[in-house]
């Protein structure tokens, strides 16, 4: 079951470094049931601030015990700079379980889950269920350098494998975080992937699943000036189920999209066709 | 003591002088979750043009000091979906809908008029003038009284007449008066205020503009200073005449000073993006400020900064 969006004031318990990031917990029990591939819209600067629109982020963990959510960032520009100076007992006001999550198989199998960076903070959740589920979650996760790599804490215990890749070989296997794909998804005869990481990771492994023969979902990061589906910023061409492609918001029909019907050549332009274009 | 926070655009009685802006809250529903919608003043609706309309590509908003640049091309459905779909449920919800009507001619905005001619719920139409005239090399009808005042014209022919019709001037003018006078001369019931300035942002690392669009509106805080002194322009010129108030209201204070420059209601726009609550949070402090100054009732600070 999904548990409907709220808007809470949350309590900072803790900000700690991962590697190249930061991982912010906070006590926010409405948000604390989401489900894997879902995000939050966060208010940065406090009351008076120039920032005036939210900075979102996967949720990476979830406690509905304790009623609290996690999520991993990098300091990226001033308002990933505001957060990083957070400390326990400050307040951030959070709004979500936001988006569409990934869609669970029909069946228990194994299922291949690829990240990009902090991409792979909403995957390890995701394992949680598969494996909960009866399937079996066979991770990759690859990263510029391998400070830039995220693991979850328990990750080893939760996937039937995993695969570290590095562009420059500093940790795991050097090269891409697609190349270790085709024989993987060969041994472990998965029937579906799931990936979540830049938007060329996401055409990439589109393309893998694409070529052997099984489902692609991706969760996508565009800008969202809202996240909550009112601003119209977040949209990229998505055909629908009746072939036609349409600008679609990622913040309310994604974040997760299945990769086949995202154009992602055409990310970033209005393809010809797409409903609407060509006005009157 | 508590306010009396009744207020009127005209004919039109609104129970709370916060509405939402057009653009800035969808048709409603996304933000059903966290607002009592009932509770507002009304909803303005997204702009509504005759036929689906893609809008622009994306990037389709930077992020400024204390405020954004969008450029988001009137992306939308269409009257027929909105009619079909959307305005029942507003409805349904016991919102007051202020539409909002677009278009590239004089006909376009008519007709989309005329589809929402008797449809339960709607309370009075927004005409968003800040569009470009197909017919005439795309010049803004908002910057040009003349063409201004023919969308008006157009769409008050078609309207009940029991339903006001404001029309949403455009900043971006030398003067923004005469519009205002032009609107009102067509027939206008009203005059919202403001839309967008045209702005631009350059990405210095990739020397390239951060939009697609290359230009976009700015909106937001930043550009408050400018609804006020437009509001005091236009309520001093035009001292009878109903103002929906916007731009750059994200707390009840800055409500008030729109009020107090002349604005019978005010819409929230860009706020609503970095707090979906916004709305009703505005309205609420606009109470205890109208109580803290000694207001009995909100209409008493309407126009009081101006000279008596
Ligand atoms: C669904 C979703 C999930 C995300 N999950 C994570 C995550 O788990 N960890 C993480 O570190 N980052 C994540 N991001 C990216 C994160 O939102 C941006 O890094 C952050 O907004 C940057 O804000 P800033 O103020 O530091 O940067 P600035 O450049 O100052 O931001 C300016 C504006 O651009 C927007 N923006 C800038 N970069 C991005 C971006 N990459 N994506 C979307 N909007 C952007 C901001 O929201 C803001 O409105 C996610 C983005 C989305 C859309
Ligand atoms: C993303 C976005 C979309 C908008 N779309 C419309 C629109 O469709 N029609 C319209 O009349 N105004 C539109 N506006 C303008 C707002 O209604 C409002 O006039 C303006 O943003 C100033 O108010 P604010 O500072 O509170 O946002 C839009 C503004 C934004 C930021
Ligand atoms: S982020 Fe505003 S509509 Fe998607």
């Amino acid at each position: 079951m999904s548990v409907p969006p709220r808007q809470v004031p949350a309590e900072v318990l803790q900000l700690g470094s991962a590697g190249a990031y930061l991982s912010l917990r906070l006590r926010a029990p409405e948000l604390a049931a989401f489900q894997p591939g879902q995000f939050a819209a966060v208010a940065v600067g406090g009351r008076h601030t120039g920032m005036v629109l939210r900075r979102c982020f996967s949720l990476y963990a979830g406690d509905p015990g304790d009623g609290t959510v996690e999520v991993v960032f990098a300091v990226h520009g001033k308002g990933t700079a505001w957060l990083a100076e957070l400390r326990p007992g400050d307040q951030v006001d959070v709004v979500g379980p936001l988006g569409r999550p990934f869609p669970l198989p029909a069946r228990p199998g194994a299922a291949v889950l690829v990240g990009g960076g902090y991409g792979s903070a909403p995957l390890f959740s995701l394992a949680d269920v598969l494996h909960a589920a009866g399937g079996e979650a066979h991770l990759v996760v690859g990263a510029a350098s391998a400070d830039k790599l995220f693991f979850g804490e328990e990750a080893w215990q939760r996937c039937a494998s995993v695969t570290v890749t590095t562009d420059d070989g500093s940790a795991g296997v050097r090269g891409l975080v697609t190349d270790p794909l085709p024989e993987l998804i060969a041994r472990t005869g998965a029937t579906v992937l799931y990936a979540c990481g830049p938007m060329a990771m996401l055409a990439a492994c589109t393309a893998v699943a694409r070529e052997q023969g099984i489902t692609a979902y991706t969760a996508v990061e565009e800008a969202m000036a809202c996240g909550v589906g009112v601003c119209m910023t977040c949209v990229l061409p998505v055909v629908g189920d009746d072939g036609v492609t349409r600008m679609t918001r990622s913040c309310t029909a994604g974040p997760v999209f299945a990769g086949e019907t995202v154009r992602w050549a055409d990310v970033g332009t209005v393809p010809t066709g797409t409903w609407g274009a060509g006005g009157h | 003591m508590a306010v009396d926070m009744r207020t009127n655009l005209g004919t039109l009685e609104l129970p709370a002088p916060v509405l939402t802006a057009s653009g800035c809250a969808g048709y409603g529903r996304e933000l059903a979750p966290y607002v009592e919608l009932a509770a507002l003043g009304g909803v303005v609706t997204k702009s509504i043009m005759r036929n689906p309309r893609s809008g622009r590509a994306t990037p389709r908003m930077a992020e400024t000091p204390s405020g954004m640049l969008n450029s988001i091309g009137l992306q939308g459905s269409g009257v027929d979906e909105f009619v079909a779909n959307d305005l029942p449920w507003l409805t349904e919800q016991g919102c007051r809908v202020i539409v909002s009507v677009a278009g590239g001619s004089v006909e376009e905005y008519a007709e989309v008029a005329k589809l929402l001619r008797g449809q339960p719920g709607l309370v009075a139409l927004e005409v968003n003038i800040s569009c470009p005239n197909v017919e005439s090399r795309g010049e803004v009808f908002a910057c040009d009284p003349d063409a201004a005042a023919r969308v008006v014209a157009g769409v008050r022919a078609v309207t009940a007449p029991d339903v006001p019709v404001l029309a949403k001037l455009s900043p971006d003018v030398t003067d923004i008066v005469p519009v205002a006078q032009a609107c009102v001369g067509a027939g206008a019931d009203g005059l919202s205020m403001i839309n967008t300035l045209l702005g631009m942002a350059i990405d210095v690392d990739t020397a390239r503009p951060v939009l697609a669009g290359v230009t976009g509106g700015l909106s937001g805080p930043a550009i408050r200073p400018v609804a006020v002194r437009c509001i005091w322009q236009v309520r001093a010129a035009l001292p009878e005449v109903p103002i929906l108030g916007m731009g750059g209201v994200r707390h009840g204070v800055d409500a008030l000073e729109l009020v107090l420059a002349g604005a019978n209601a005010v819409s929230v726009g860009t706020a609503v993006f970095g707090d979906p609550g916004a709305c009703p949070r505005i309205q609420a402090e606009l109470a205890e400020a109208l109580a803290a100054r000694g207001y009995a009732r909100f209409t008493d600070a309407v126009s009081a900064a101006h000279p008596r």
